[in-house]
């Protein structure tokens, strides 16, 4: 207990900067997911090659190798002065969005085939079918598995720690510094995460829930 | 298919090209001390330690190193010229490592009778109440919370916070010249706390290892780097001619030896071989032939504080 009470501000500052980052990279994430599974369902090849290998190289590689690109070799021939926060967001933003395309273009796969082919018969560009047609109903299948998405990408946020980001595992490695017992330490860094992984899950389900239609 | 295959063999082909990219960067990090290395034969000798003979404490930890013969003593692997494992022929060489081995001598145990084990700043306290390592020399710093957890023997080193710059950078000459400047230290370190305090003014920068930062100070993307001058003077020694300790050090590291923390009998014993070592002039040479080959003068320890 008495680690926390002690140490309150660089535990909430941690807190505070799990969850936005966490935040910031789960739109990114999602909005570049969504617009990439478009171009791999695409009919213009150069869209659908520029899709794979997107999904390719991100989810292949791993997050830390790519932090440490964003960090050593973005600012340097780049973006020299771009803030930690923006790095690392975008590292795990890209680095997860290739999980959420691959997550939607399976929920577009469910959406059977008669359904674009009626889309179009009726003249409606593809653009219109994905946005109207295809994607609403691509969506409840695609919801648990984003939910999974989200808390792992809540947890691969410790890795930011490392490059100069405020967050709960940072805090961590400030009390064995000090010397603290480490057992309370994880415990109350695990409770931090639960916090922001319990929320996630609430409002997917909350979000299932909603969308819920008798098939 | 044909398509699709090229486009395959083009992701990978992308894949592998920022792979190998990036290992040639992390290749030239400067975990590897260059210039002059401990030892060699440029450098000043370094001392050699006679086991000796008929040691006998009354100490659970030593009566227990004895019993299997071996010393196992924690270390750090990444910190040149004070605790560095060579990955190649897993050679450890460095300020802290020699002090070890002097004690270990002391305690009637020859180099080949030590086991070493690496242990990172953040598990120091548990690998030593539970008893993995039967003593840890690895800039550890003594102060009271870890007191209630573990014993120390020593400080055999002062350090103090410092800045690390290029050579020629003027810009910085202390504490109070980091005002706008990018600071780097590592996560959660001590000296990274105080920097952060605003009254210094600096924009501070927190990376992973002590190497990243140096490298990141080497492409100019930060000003400074900040952490115990000890450490700071390893990396001025691998980089000699490129970057220089400035400045006097602004907060207090004492180092000492982590051990267990009811054992006094063999907190006793250590304290007593830094003590006599330091008398004999063992220490000091030790300290030429690692640390001093950064450039800073030889001072003497703080005395051995027997609480």
């Amino acid at each position: 207990m008495n680690v926390l009470l002690d140490n309150f501000p660089a535990f909430r500052d941690g807190f505070i900067g799990t969850v936005s980052i966490t935040a910031v990279s789960s739109v990114i994430a999602l909005v570049l997911g969504v617009a990439i599974a478009g171009f791999r369902v695409s009919p213009v090849p150069p869209l659908r090659y520029f899709g794979t290998a997107w999904v390719t190289l991100m989810r292949n590689t791993p997050l830390t190798l790519l932090f440490l690109i964003f960090f050593f070799v973005v600012p340097e021939i780049l973006f020299p002065g771009m803030s930690p926060f923006v790095l690392g967001s975008l590292a795990l933003g890209f680095y997860t969005s290739s999980f959420v395309c691959e997550a939607v273009r399976s929920g577009i796969n469910t959406v059977p085939l008669g359904q674009a082919e009626a889309a179009r018969s009726i003249g409606m560009t593809f653009a219109q079918t994905l946005r109207i047609v295809v994607l609403p109903q691509a969506t409840r299948t695609v919801i648990p598995p984003l939910s999974s998405i989200f808390i792992a990408l809540t947890k691969n946020s410790a890795i930011a720690g490392a490059f100069s980001n405020a967050e709960l595992f940072g805090w961590q490695k400030l009390m064995s510094d000090k010397g603290y017992d480490i057992i309370p330490v994880f415990i109350w860094v695990a409770l931090g995460y639960l916090v922001v992984t319990f929320t996630i899950s609430g409002l997917f389900r909350l979000l299932e829930r909603r969308m819920e239609v008798a098939r | 298919m044909k398509l699709r295959k090229s486009a395959a063999v083009a992701a990978i082909a992308v894949l592998a090209l920022t792979a190998t990219a990036c290992g040639g960067k992390e290749g030239s990090a400067g975990d590897k001390p260059g210039g002059t290395k401990p030892g060699s034969s440029e450098a000043p000798a370094l001392p050699t330690y006679t086991a000796a003979k008929d040691v006998d404490l009354d100490s659970p930890v030593f009566k227990k190193a004895k019993q299997r013969g071996k010393l196992i003593i924690g270390a750090k692997a990444d910190q040149p010229f004070l605790g560095f494992e060579d990955q190649s022929t897993k050679e450890r060489s460095g300020f802290d490592i020699e002090i070890a081995k002097m004690v270990a001598a002391d305690l009637g145990f020859t180099e080949k009778q030590i086991e070493w084990k690496t242990v990172d700043s953040g598990v120091r306290e548990t690998a030593i109440s539970k008893g993995q390592v039967d003593y840890y020399v690895g800039t550890y710093t003594i102060n009271d919370e870890r007191k209630k957890q573990v014993g120390f023997a020593g400080p055999y080193y002062k350090a103090g916070a410092d800045l690390l710059v290029r050579k020629g950078d003027d810009s910085i000459k202390g504490k109070d010249s980091v005002k706008g400047k990018k600071v780097c230290s590592i996560v959660g370190s001590t000296p990274l706390q105080e920097i952060k305090k605003p009254e210094y003014g600096a924009s501070v920068v927190e990376l992973a290892k002590y190497s990243d930062c140096v490298q990141q100070l080497l492409t100019k993307q930060v000003d400074a780097v900040t952490t115990d001058d000890s450490i700071l003077k390893g990396y001025a020694a691998a980089n000699s001619g490129k970057l220089e300790v400035v400045g006097e050090p602004f907060t207090d590291e004492p180092y000492g030896v982590g051990l267990d923390k009811d054992d006094k009998v063999l907190r006793e014993a250590i304290s007593k071989s830094l003590e006599d070592r330091v008398k004999d002039g063992t220490y000091k040479k030790i300290y030429e032939g690692t640390l001093g080959l950064s450039g800073a003068e030889y001072t003497d320890p703080p005395a051995i504080e027997r609480y």
